[in-house]
């Protein structure tokens, strides 16, 4: 028989990202206090309502408890043996890709993002991440042109104070939950993306996330503004070394939309998952909201989330203006030991707002999926529409999916559709492709990335295709 | 006049060959299966050559519909003795994805529904890995695109069933026509069509047997496994072979299959009961 024979062995495929690079990093102290939130801050030269800020949603962290709600569970979190800042040792970001260590250069060409100025991708400006700081943002200049504000948020705090001012903690306040509470304490890089009055952003925008060190919380911040009649189409990829602890990461994503505009916001989040027998892996405690705050404005979110031994994650959308679309388009795949607990918030406020939720999970080994979303629509969301379709996938017969639907309804003219659905791989499904000379890890992947077509439909073109052998990829070793 | 009895042939050589020198295919010998503890297979010989179409004819669970999924590789059934060479290659060695690529094909009674995965490219890549064990290219889905649509014509098959999910929604006889769309396009060496007649109306069985008939060559062979004569009116084999409890009982030409239509399988039964009291 050839290597992979039975389901089960082709899920456990070595993860290709989990190397460490050896890179000098400057580490503070392990533990969260108060002086550790002003110490972040004084790091990074911010303006007094900044730290205002971080402490304010400090205090607010220590009155308030980890949720317990989903269906995650994880042995309790040790807050004080986490290192919450660490940035590779360079002074300050630099002007040119030049000044840039190597070896980071060297660590983002391994994870298929080249940044140097001959290799970078094409299409795609890209904000790269490394532990808690932005170490370089490709084709400033030429956005720049489009007056595109396209850079890491530190460097947002120090040059556009008044927008992050306005904006910051305007979608996700930072006592929205646990999570959010602590990110708004320490967060220390992420990327911040503006669109102006009309523009439509030139090229795809990119952050690659790269957690390298162990025992360090990542907990970064993205911001994207879009403003009247402006659109974007923005990218997310994570990835991380394989260690045997656990790491944290506990970002907060906030989108506004203003009239007519459109943000699309896609996400192939690979960190890593864990060995077979759940030891490792990332904890990704993340929200994500978005506020179409004008009329006929739009936002979408696109995930596929392969990674992580948690994952508990709701982009949601709230959908304040006339004629609003929110849309959550989501692949949510786990293996071995794997949790997630994933899904949307769709919250209509707006007449005849209007939204699409597709999720697709697929469980395979001894993981555990679940869909959670809620349907809310005021009582002013006069000929709101939502359609929800929520599809599930077993592989194996030792996975479990479960779907958890809240519809919440205070506007009698307003119509709200449901449809689930549960299917397996069946034996006699990877029969029929093999007895076509389909060999069975291509038979698996071919009918898993089917199960998936509506939403890499919905990915950049750039990324689809890499979506797909992701997926593959975290799928060899599975089906039994 | 009482129908002619054919002599008793479980264990005589088998009925002459009609072209003795043409390349063997297919070698059954003595062939043995179970499907978890339950026998099946007991002891099946038969031996296939090029240009040959063959029959095999029987009640349900006679083990007819079990051979053709042995041979194909179905890994719910085991073998537990005897042999089966194709072209002198041991087949039962062999992975279902192996055996296709190599020339053996299964058209299925009942053909699986794969949702979301799309027909056209089912076909490509199926075809693809038929041409690399041939040491041809693989066609681009351009190129590819014009072959199908071209073996379309051996099915008189709509083009628009290229675009939907692998036999998703299709009727039984758009499913048979997808099959024999298939095999127009592995183009085997050995094709085995189960049941393929089972749920067609007469206009799309002429056109599925028109299809087997266009695509059987000098080079290939075809066994054909049914519980009706009405096929055998559209597709001419030059044996038919009967079989009862996991064994071939009798091997004749295409009069065989009359007698059993005319007869019904009753008196299998009885030579059957015979045999086992010897």
């Amino acid at each position: 028989m050839s290597t992979a024979s039975t389901v089960s062995d082709l899920v456990s495929q070595p993860y290709k990202y989990g190397f460490v690079s050896d890179i000098e990093t400057e580490k503070i102290d392990k533990g969260l206090s108060e002086d550790v939130v002003r110490l972040i801050s004084a790091k990074k030269n911010e303006p007094a309502f900044l730290l205002e800020f971080r402490l304010r949603a400090f205090r607010q962290w220590l009155k308030m408890e980890e949720p317990d709600w989903s269906t995650v569970s994880h042995p309790v979190i040790d807050y004080q043996s986490i290192i919450y800042y660490a940035s590779p040792k360079q002074r300050d970001k630099k002007a040119s890709l030049d000044e840039v260590d190597p070896k980071l250069l060297e660590t983002f060409d391994k994870l298929g993002i080249p940044l140097s100025e001959q290799k970078r991708l094409s299409n795609v400006a890209v904000d790269a991440v490394f532990d808690s700081v932005s170490i370089a943002t490709t084709y400033r200049e030429k956005l720049a042109e489009h007056g595109v504000v396209f850079c890491s948020i530190s460097e947002a705090v120090k040059d556009h104070p008044e927008l992050i001012e306005r904006y910051l903690g305007s979608v996700v306040p930072a006592n929205d939950n646990y999570f959010t509470a602590l990110n708004s304490a320490v967060f220390s890089d992420g990327s911040f993306v503006f669109i102006p009055k009309g523009v439509e952003c030139p090229m795809e925008l990119s952050t690659y996330f790269r957690i390298n060190s162990e025992d360090t919380g990542q907990f970064e911040r993205t911001l994207i503004v879009a403003e009247e009649g402006a659109s974007v189409s923005y990218l997310e990829g994570c990835t991380a070394p394989m260690f045997d602890t656990n790491q944290l990461h506990a970002a907060v994503v906030e989108l506004v939309t203003l009239d007519d505009a459109t943000i699309k916001y896609s996400t192939v989040q690979n960190w890593y998952a864990g060995d077979e027998n759940g030891k490792g892996g990332i904890y990704n405690f993340v929200t994500k909201r978005g506020q179409c705050r004008g009329d006929r404005s739009k936002i979408s979110w696109t995930q596929v989330e392969t990674g992580s031994a948690i994952t508990w994650k709701y982009p949601s959308c709230v959908l304040l203006g006339a004629d609003s679309v929110g849309e959550f388009y989501s692949v949510a795949l786990t293996n071995n030991r794997q949790q997630a607990d994933t899904g949307t918030k769709m919250i209509h406020v707006g007449p005849r707002s209007r939204s699409t939720i597709v999720s697709k999970g697929i469980s395979a080994g001894h993981s555990s999926n679940s869909y959670r979303g809620l349907v809310q629509i005021g009582p002013k969301a006069v000929g709101a529409k939502n359609y929800s379709q929520c599809d599930s996938m077993l592989i194996g017969d030792q996975a479990a999916a479960n779907t958890y639907p809240y519809i919440r309804s205070q506007q009698p003219d307003a119509s709200v559709e449901h449809e689930a659905s549960t299917c397996r791989i069946s034996a006699d499904q990877l029969f029929y492709l093999q007895s076509r000379g389909i060999g069975f890890e291509a038979a698996v992947s071919m009918m898993v990335s089917g199960f998936c077509r509506d939403v890499f439909n919905q990915l950049p073109m750039e990324f689809a295709a890499e979506a797909d052998k992701l997926l593959a990829l975290k799928l060899e070793g599975s089906v039994g | 006049m009482p129908p002619k009895r054919w002599p008793f042939s479980l264990f005589l050589p088998r009925f002459p060959v009609i072209s003795p020198d043409a390349d063997l295919l297919l070698e059954i010998v003595d062939l043995h299966a179970r499907v978890e503890d339950q026998p099946i297979l007991k002891g099946v010989n038969l031996t296939i050559r090029a240009g040959e179409i063959h029959a095999v004819m029987g009640r349900n669970g006679s083990g007819k519909s079990t051979l053709s999924k042995v041979l194909a590789g179905h890994p719910s059934y085991t073998v537990t003795a005897g042999s089966v060479r194709y072209r002198g290659q041991d087949l039962l060695e062999l992975d279902p994805e192996q055996r296709a690529r190599i020339g053996l094909f299964l058209g299925f009674q009942y053909p699986i529904e794969i949702p979301g995965v799309s027909n056209l490219e089912f076909l490509r890549v199926a075809t693809n890995a038929r041409r690399s064990e041939l040491a041809k290219e693989d066609l681009d889905p351009f190129a590819f695109e014009d072959l199908v649509r071209e073996r379309l014509e051996v099915v008189q098959m709509n083009p628009s069933f290229l675009e939907r999910s692998v036999n998703e929604g299709f009727s039984g006889g758009e499913k048979k026509r997808n099959e024999i769309l298939q095999m127009a396009l592995l183009e085997p060496v050995v094709a085995i069509l189960d049941e393929t007649d089972s749920g067609l109306d007469i206009d799309a069985l002429r056109i599925v047997a028109g299809g087997v008939n266009q695509l059987a060559t000098a080079d290939n062979a075809t066994l054909l496994i049914t519980h009706y004569q009405r096929l055998l009116d559209v597709i001419t084999p030059d044996y038919v072979h009967v079989m009862a409890a996991g064994r071939i009982l009798r091997t004749g030409g295409k009069e065989l299959a009359l007698e059993l239509e005319e007869r019904g399988y009753d008196w299998v039964d009885q030579e059957l009961a015979v045999l086992e009291v010897a």
